[in-house]
């Protein structure tokens, strides 16, 4: 792989450069495990059923049962024995299948990972990568389709990234992996299946910075994750309409690159939000607070959110559409932001409630 | 504007000299004689001059073109044209 | 609560003596709205005030002279219900004979929106910065000071229900006229009343920063944003319009506005004596400190005006004498589209560096017939059509003489032009009036020997001067400049 591909090269490269997310994350995690004998991946279903998402899938044919290791239904105790691992000078990739099962390890994670360097006084880094699966969209229920990543980015001493592309899923493992302090990795279910060509001069990632997906000039839509699809879909929606929208990809939920943001919205003076979480509280609530703080006089609209409805994650499937951020809502939020009445016909004009029951 | 009776000399120099303190409320005319330019002695300025002619203009009842403005140069000329005029329409 | 304080009404302003208040204790006063006289070392000027509201404490007795930013007064703002809910403005007085025969059907206001309301509808409620200055100050009216809290009880027969609806509204209730039995005043007088104008115009921030940068009037910007809010684009919008001359026009800029107190006026003519005086020692000041401070250069250049009076010759052919051009108009254009093309003549010198002006503002140096001048500004004047200048000047120069001048048009040049054509001398080498960076000097429109394509003849010239600060730019800046005013006066059609 050379930098100095054209597009026409890019094009007429073979199609191996074709891929999923899915298996981004697996190639990121094997050219892990190759180049680094200290890396080994632990978690629910990862070796023999190759991964609840099949993200593992062959990796314990390759490496073995030594360094890809099915744990058992406990994530309090693989995640401790993770941070127990790397505190003994491993690398260990820890996989929890979904971030509601997390909770059941995030005593590990807040109490140990995200604590130990500070409470030893710089003796003790942890250099463990949990990843994990977040977000709604398929069907899976209140009890496997929540965004909480918004409460992981709250705690300091954490690092948290939420790769949106191909080339971020294929590229965060390693600096993820390199980060002396604790990353947790959340991985959209929604983007699993997303395929196409990763770039030729793709990687390595920044997981410093934000990303501008697409540029533009009349508003800032400003997401993450499983929520940059829909965003860039608005984008296209809008500029059929003649509105101008530039994508921010956030991509490091902590520590959030202001300047990034900050840039774009003292240039397009108009902010839509967009996060799968809940409202109240959220990740785009300190998005939205910190653009008031930092660009109170570059704003020409109030911030605008999309976000998820106040209500545990529905399993109908038009109940769940209806409670999560959709294009068109985006749109709406987008056009109230500039100011131009939305076209008729579009869904959830309205702005959504701050708190309460409906969507 | 309505063409008004025609002006003898008296009537129409008063009328100037009214004129004229209207915009310059304490102008001296002792100090003008009748040949002098008065736009020098009194110190009108352009826009005082135009403030005259639209004062003129409409007390009279004549119109005044900036061809005329020449004859508005002395106190005896603007008699002479104001006396002329008025009388011209009647 | 926010102090009115003394203005700065010129850079070599210090100090000023409060001559006379025009405001008592409780008027209700808006933003524009003339506040006090002034008396500054060079002129009495009419000040305003940057703020709505209701007039406290009056802090100043009058002549008493005190240092530039000392507190004046006090205005209050409404009290905080009447402000959460967008009350206040006189308007509101006149809200039951309206409701009585304007109402649209009672069903039309799902919620207040005031701003919207009044941008809609200018003749029955008119945005404060126009009503506002109409007013006769001596108009000592509008109504009692606002109740204070739980005033609205001792309204005869408002219920609870009818006080918490008024105050949902913003709604003053010893304003009604109560149509229920007895007077009372019911649901319906209070969903009637006229939704009261807020005295903060709803904006956002952006739009307000550009305001500000832009020297836009936030109330004059019609708001097309939620709930009429004025978002940058209005203000853009507004900006523009301004600029064509055909927007609504600042109303405390009305030529047509009268001198509303003759008596005022008197009062500070029969003092000529002292005015004369301490404005020479104003101008000494200030000119001394030019002189010593500033390196000036000059330049000079003669320009064929005949292209410019045929011009207006032609046009006025048509007019009558109101309507009237004079070349002063002309030369004061091309000074100020001159100074677009070379911005480094428009600024400040501060802080020992050039800042330039974002606006052009012409000074315009008004000689005053019992001695000493004046430089009252005409504001964009680059932007402003020759006939709205020329109304301008007319109405600068005639405000000047007469000691009428606002604070707002004392302020801001940043470029001065002096014009001593009138007393017949061919050129004027000014001194600069810091910390203004450059002069423009126009001397008598003269009949002059001229070769033009290698033949004589005469032809009516101009010797325009240029005085510039040699700190800021050197003599190829201004030759520039001088240049530019020419090449202006040759296509007078396009000025």
């Amino acid at each position: 792989m050379t930098t100095t591909h054209t597009r026409a090269a890019e094009a007429a490269a073979p199609s191996d450069r074709k891929t999923t997310y899915r298996e981004a994350m697996r190639e990121a995690m094997r050219e892990a495990l190759r180049s680094d004998e200290r890396v080994f991946l632990m978690g629910e279903d990862v070796g023999r059923y190759g991964g609840c998402f099949g993200v593992s899938l062959g990796l314990l044919e390759e490496f073995g049962p030594e360094r890809i290791r099915d744990a058992p239904l406990s994530e309090s105790a693989f995640v401790g024995a993770g941070i127990g691992a790397a505190l003994a000078g491993m690398r260990p990739i820890v996989e929890i299948m979904t971030v509601n099962f997390s909770l059941l390890a995030l005593d590990q994670i807040l109490n140990n990972a995200a604590t130990l360097l500070h409470m030893s006084g710089g003796q003790l880094p942890v250099p463990i990568v949990i990843r994990m699966t977040t977000g709604a969209g398929r069907q899976l229920a209140a009890q496997h389709s929540h965004s909480l990543e918004g409460w992981y980015a709250h705690i300091p001493g954490l690092r948290v990234l939420a790769p949106a592309t191909l080339t971020d899923a294929r590229y965060m493992l390693a600096p993820a992996l390199a980060d002396p302090d604790p990353v947790l990795i959340f991985e959209h279910g929604s983007l699993y299946n997303v395929s196409g060509d990763l770039p030729p001069d793709a990687g390595p990632v920044d997981i410093d910075h934000a990303a501008v997906r697409r540029p533009g000039t009349d508003v800032s839509l400003i997401t993450y994750g499983g929520s940059l699809p829909k965003a860039l879909a608005a984008a296209d929606d809008l500029a059929s309409g003649g509105i101008s929208a530039e994508v921010i990809d956030v991509r490091t939920l902590r520590p959030l690159d202001d300047a990034t943001v900050g840039d774009s919205v003292a240039r397009t003076h108009r902010a839509v939000v967009v996060d799968e979480g809940w409202r109240t509280g959220s990740l785009a609530a300190e998005i939205s607070a910190r653009l008031t703080e930092q660009h109170f006089y570059d704003l020409d609209a109030p911030v605008e959110r999309v976000c998820s409805a106040e209500v545990p994650i529905p399993y109908a499937r038009r109940l769940e559409e209806a409670a999560l951020p959709q294009v068109d809502g985006i749109v709406a939020a987008a056009h109230r932001a500039v100011g131009e009445p939305v076209p008729t016909g579009t869904n959830g004009a309205e702005r959504q409630p701050v708190t309460g029951r409906s969507g | 504007m309505s063409q008004m009776k025609p002006l003898n000399n008296a009537e129409a120099l008063s009328l100037i000299k009214e004129s004229i303190t209207q915009i310059i409320p304490d102008a001296d005319f002792t100090l003008v004689r009748p040949d002098d330019k008065f736009r020098d002695v009194l110190e009108l300025d352009s826009l005082d001059f135009l403030s005259l002619v639209e004062l003129l203009s409409e007390r009279a009842g004549v119109r005044i073109d900036e061809e005329d403005y020449l004859d508005l140069t002395t106190l005896s000329d603007a008699t002479r044209f104001l006396v002329e005029r008025t009388g011209r329409g009647s | 609560m926010t102090a009115f304080t003394m203005p700065s009404l010129g850079a070599d302003m210090d100090e000023g003596l409060l001559q006379e208040w025009l405001v008592s204790p409780g008027d209700r006063v808006h933003r524009g709205d003339v506040m006090a006289v002034v008396e500054t070392d060079k002129a009495a000027i009419e000040v305003e005030c940057f703020q709505s509201g209701t007039v406290g404490q009056l802090l100043v007795e009058p002549g008493t002279r005190v240092p530039v930013g000392t507190p004046l007064a006090l205005i209050e703002e409404q009290a905080v219900l009447d402000e959460r809910a967008g009350v206040g403005e006189a308007i509101v007085n006149k809200a039951p004979t309206r409701a009585a025969t304007e109402q649209e059907p009672a069903a039309r206001r799902q919620r207040p929106t005031p701003r919207k309301k009044a941008a809609r509808r200018p003749e029955a409620t008119p945005e404060p910065a126009l009503a506002a200055p109409r007013k006769e100050p001596t108009d000592k009216h509008v109504h009692a000071p606002p109740e204070p809290s739980g005033g609205a009880d001792s309204v005869i027969g408002a219920g609870p229900l009818v006080r918490h609806l008024a105050a949902l509204r913003g709604v003053d209730l010893t304003t009604l006229h109560g149509t229920g039995r007895g007077g009372r005043i019911t649901r319906t007088d209070v969903e009637h009343a006229q939704p009261p104008l807020a005295p903060r115009v709803r904006a956002s921030p952006y739009a307000r920063r550009l305001a500000q940068d832009l020297g836009v009037d936030l109330a004059a910007v019609r708001g097309t944003g939620d709930g009429g809010a004025v978002r940058a684009a209005d203000v853009r919008t507004a900006m523009r319009t301004l600029a064509v001359g055909n927007g609504p026009e600042r109303p405390d800029r009305d030529p047509l506005m009268g001198d509303e107190r003759p008596d005022a006026a008197v009062r500070r003519d029969s003092r000529p004596e002292d005015r004369t005086d301490t404005m020479r020692r104003a101008i000494a000041d200030l000119m001394s400190r030019s002189k010593r401070e500033i390196p000036h250069y000059y330049l000079s250049t003669t320009i064929d005006l005949t292209a410019a009076e045929d011009w207006i010759r032609r046009i006025n052919r048509a007019r009558t004498p109101t309507g009237r051009l004079i070349p002063a108009a002309l030369l004061l254009k091309a000074a100020a589209v001159a100074a677009r093309e070379v911005p480094a003549l428009n600024g400040y010198w501060q802080n020992g560096g050039f800042s330039p002006a974002s606006e052009i503002n012409l000074g315009l140096a008004v000689s005053l017939r019992q001695g000493g001048l004046l430089a009252p500004v005409i504001h964009n004047a680059d932007t402003l059509p020759p006939d709205a200048l020329m109304t301008r000047l007319k109405e600068l120069v005639q405000r000047a003489r007469r000691g009428r001048l606002r604070g707002s048009e004392m302020t801001g040049a940043t470029l001065t032009v002096t014009s001593l054509g009138d007393q017949g001398v061919e050129a004027v080498f000014g001194v600069i009036h810091p910390p203004q960076v450059a002069l423009v000097g126009f001397g008598a429109v003269v009949e002059r020997p001229w070769a033009a394509g290698g033949m004589l003849g005469v032809r009516p010239v101009v010797t325009a001067t240029l005085a510039a600060d040699h700190r800021a730019t050197d003599g190829a800046v201004g030759a520039r400049y001088l240049t530019a005013v020419d090449r202006l006066l040759q296509r007078p059609e396009e000025l």
